[in-house]
């Protein structure tokens, strides 16, 4: 079960033969996600060899081609900035279901222009500029580390990559899984947000409680705190990053800035705590924070 | 859906109202939204090159010219058709002119004078901090005819993904004083970026600041060049405070600040041409060059950590155990050991800095990438002052083997809160026997 993917997920990657691409590509696939397709325009017909798995990936010139041969139902993009909103919208346009752009520093306004285009349609996107999403056992999209995940029921959604990272090593040490960590990213305007992944998370009979990681800049866990109450019916535990961040100052994701007095780290605890979140003092509670609400541990 | 216009209008100006799944719709509320504020991280150019900028798109500013020194400013403003005319303070910061970085003047005696006090003075504003920032160009301008004040902002909207206009009749005040004591006095109007800006919109936002006959027209004219040089430029942000109306009903900017988006400036070779780095942090820009997002902080704990959310959260937590953070570095997922050396000559360079914590969950990152960056940074730079190191994560074992090996005398932090405490610890230690 868990959410979004699994393994009857169809991978695509565009960008395949790019380093990083290549690079996570292999990742992903020692890891077991099923690749289908890849898209590099203008190396359509080529192969990509995976050496270890043994696998070859067929390349195609387009999305469309490629869903079409594949049917490959989710697409993790490795575009460089300047390419990545097209690349974005390309796979709207072949209607892929899932869109996760790893992507890191894509202008802003072209996220603007990707955002309104995929509204209406079918597919769903996640990041850009994120780690991706994983359901350890069964599918790997993108580049966190696969080897720190354990397969259970505690579902991890953040805006960060390496605080991600963090709290699943403190659920992995204390022998809890993980059903689906999703990494939303830390970039202004993005698809999936915080309500979405906690709409899934809340629906799925796979995850029995939901650790959260915010941090400075937009009202997102202000307004997810505030869904929280009024819908969660799993235990939430959640940590805000940026607490000590100085206004007007961005503090590395393009997003996350405090600007005009809205953002403070200060007023996200207040709004979670307020609507009945558990908020992790430290970043090394992440998990003890969560087991203590959950377990009553 | 936030929104601080009175909810008649409201609906009318949002082309889509979207509620997230699950959400009960709500009313849209009257509440105001992050206003324009100092974002010292996106790319900055001074009021004189956005004068310049808006004047290429045909958008009217007062006759003004920059002056990098006293003379210069004379020459200027003996150029323009006075009588009056100001002399303004160029720093990237805002509030010059309640620091005194922004004189009127009557006369030439007058402007001579002000320049005089104005140029390479230290500059004191609300957002420079208390050292304030050095004046190093002025710009001269001529004086204008003012009916009335406004205030004309544009910037991304992170709820609905859109950019938005916002004006109010409260010109030349603090925006974000009226955005929190008056809110209803900010009209807003998110703009469709599939169509841009329309004309209807234009004159909802017009008629609302109580502009009347050909001023509407031409406040409609002045909001679309904005946002085609928004656009056109990729800005972030957008200011114009106070926009004015003359006598004769004519729209002008009186000042103009624009930011740009950082992740497009290589797209934007004429921006690039206006970088000022005297306006920015030399330490900052030296990081700049190796792909290092580092930020200064006045704390006594250096912070070497991979990732952004990893690198906010270190810096709480070192505060959590009582020391503040010297800086926030996020090596990023691709630091190769030259990186991590220029990270540790960064961080050394800064004298308060009484100890450093090295805080890194390799998943991209390597462990051993991290830890030959650290032996080369000893070997290169030497590190004086304690160094606390937690690693975890791909290759951990290699690279905490590779620091034992090295002999170097480092702390090792079994996890984020050991490491944490143990470089607080140490920094004080260190303090103490200074």
């Amino acid at each position: 079960m868990a959410v979004l993917v699994d393994s009857n997920t169809r991978l695509l990657v565009q960008g395949i033969t790019g380093s990083a691409g290549a690079f996570h590509t292999r990742q992903c696939m020692a890891y077991g996600t099923n690749v289908v397709a890849g898209c590099t325009p203008g190396k359509g017909g080529q192969t990509f060899e995976d050496e270890v798995t043994g696998k070859s990936v067929p390349v195609f010139n387009t999305v469309r081609e490629a869903v079409a041969q594949t049917q490959a139902n989710a697409t993790m993009i490795f575009v460089p900035p300047p390419f990545a909103a097209d690349a974005i919208m390309e796979a709207v346009d072949a209607k892929v279901e899932l869109i996760v752009c790893i992507t890191e520093g894509i202008p802003v306004n072209d996220m603007v222009r990707a955002k309104t285009y995929i509204e209406g349609s079918g597919s769903r996107l996640i990041g850009p500029n994120c780690p991706g999403i994983i359901t350890p056992g069964a599918c790997k999209i993108g580049i966190m580390p696969g080897h720190i995940h354990q397969v259970g029921n505690v579902g991890v959604v953040s805006r960060s990559g390496t605080l991600t990272y963090e709290a699943v090593g403190q659920l992995s040490a204390r022998n809890i899984g993980q059903s689906t960590c999703i990494g939303i990213g830390g970039d202004p305007v993005k698809g999936t947000d915080f309500i979405d992944a906690l709409t899934l998370f809340n629906d799925d009979p796979d995850t029995h409680a939901v650790i959260m990681i915010g941090e400075i800049g937009g009202s997102a866990e202000e307004e997810a705190a505030a869904w929280i109450k009024a819908n969660m019916t799993k235990p939430v535990a959640a940590f805000i990053a940026g607490l000590t961040a100085p206004p007007g100052r961005r503090m590395g994701h393009a997003g996350a800035i405090i600007s005009g007095g809205k953002g403070t780290g200060q007023g996200k605890v207040a709004a979670l705590e307020a609507n009945g979140v558990a908020v992790a003092p430290t970043p090394g509670d992440m998990a003890e924070t969560l087991l203590k609400v959950w377990k009553g541990e | 859906m936030r929104c601080a216009l009175p909810a008649a209008l409201c609906g009318m100006t949002h082309p889509r109202l979207t509620v997230a799944p699950g959400t009960p719709a709500q009313p849209p509320q009257l509440q105001s939204f992050g206003e324009p504020a100092c974002e010292s991280n996106a790319m900055k150019i001074h009021e004189y090159q956005a004068k310049q900028l808006f004047r290429d798109y045909g958008l009217n500013v007062p006759d003004g010219h920059a002056a990098f020194s006293v003379a210069e400013a004379i020459a200027a403003a003996e150029k323009l058709p006075g009588p009056i005319r100001v002399v303004k303070a160029q720093i990237h910061a805002g509030g010059r002119g309640l620091g005194g970085g922004v004189k009127v003047c009557k006369n030439m005696d007058e402007v001579a004078a002000a320049a005089d006090a104005i140029f390479g003075m230290q500059l004191v504003t609300h957002q420079t901090g208390p050292e304030g920032q050095q004046v190093r160009r002025l710009y001269i301008e001529d004086g204008a005819d003012i009916a009335r004040e406004l205030y004309l902002g544009m910037l991304l909207d992170r709820e609905t993904g859109q950019i938005v206009l916002m004006a109010s009749t409260e010109g030349g005040m603090n925006i974000e004083d009226v955005a929190h004591n008056t809110p209803e006095k900010i009209f807003k109007v998110w703009i469709d970026p599939a169509v841009g800006l329309q004309d209807f919109q234009c004159r909802q936002v017009a008629f609302a600041l109580g502009l009347t006959g050909k001023t509407v027209r031409k406040a409609g004219v002045f909001f679309k060049k904005l946002y085609e040089i928004y656009i056109d430029k990729d800005c972030s942000m957008a200011e114009i405070n106070p926009l004015v109306i003359t006598g004769s009903g004519d729209v002008i900017a009186l000042d103009a600040k624009v930011n740009f988006d950082s992740n497009a400036i290589y797209r934007l070779k004429d921006i690039q041409a206006f970088r000022d780095l005297d306006e920015e942090d030399p330490r900052e820009v030296e990081a700049g060059k190796y792909d290092l997002n580092y930020v200064h902080l006045d704390g006594s704990v250096g912070c070497l950590v991979n990732g952004a959310g990893l690198a906010m959260a270190t810096m709480d937590i070192l505060q959590h155990y009582g020391a503040e953070p010297a800086n926030f570095l996020d090596v990023g997922g691709s630091a190769t050991a030259e990186k991590v050396t220029a990270a540790f000559r960064i961080i050394l360079g800064d004298a308060r800095v009484h100890a450093i914590f090295v805080n890194i969950f390799g998943g991209i990152m390597k462990c051993d990438t991290i830890a030959a960056g650290i032996i080369e940074a000893a070997k290169q730079v030497g590190i004086d002052r304690p160094l606390v190191v937690r690693l975890e994560g791909t290759n951990v074992e290699i690279g905490r083997q590779m620091l034992a090996d090295s002999g170097l005398p480092i702390l090792s932090g079994a996890d984020m809160k050991d490491g944490a405490q143990k470089a607080v610890a140490a920094a004080k230690e260190y303090a103490a026997n200074l």
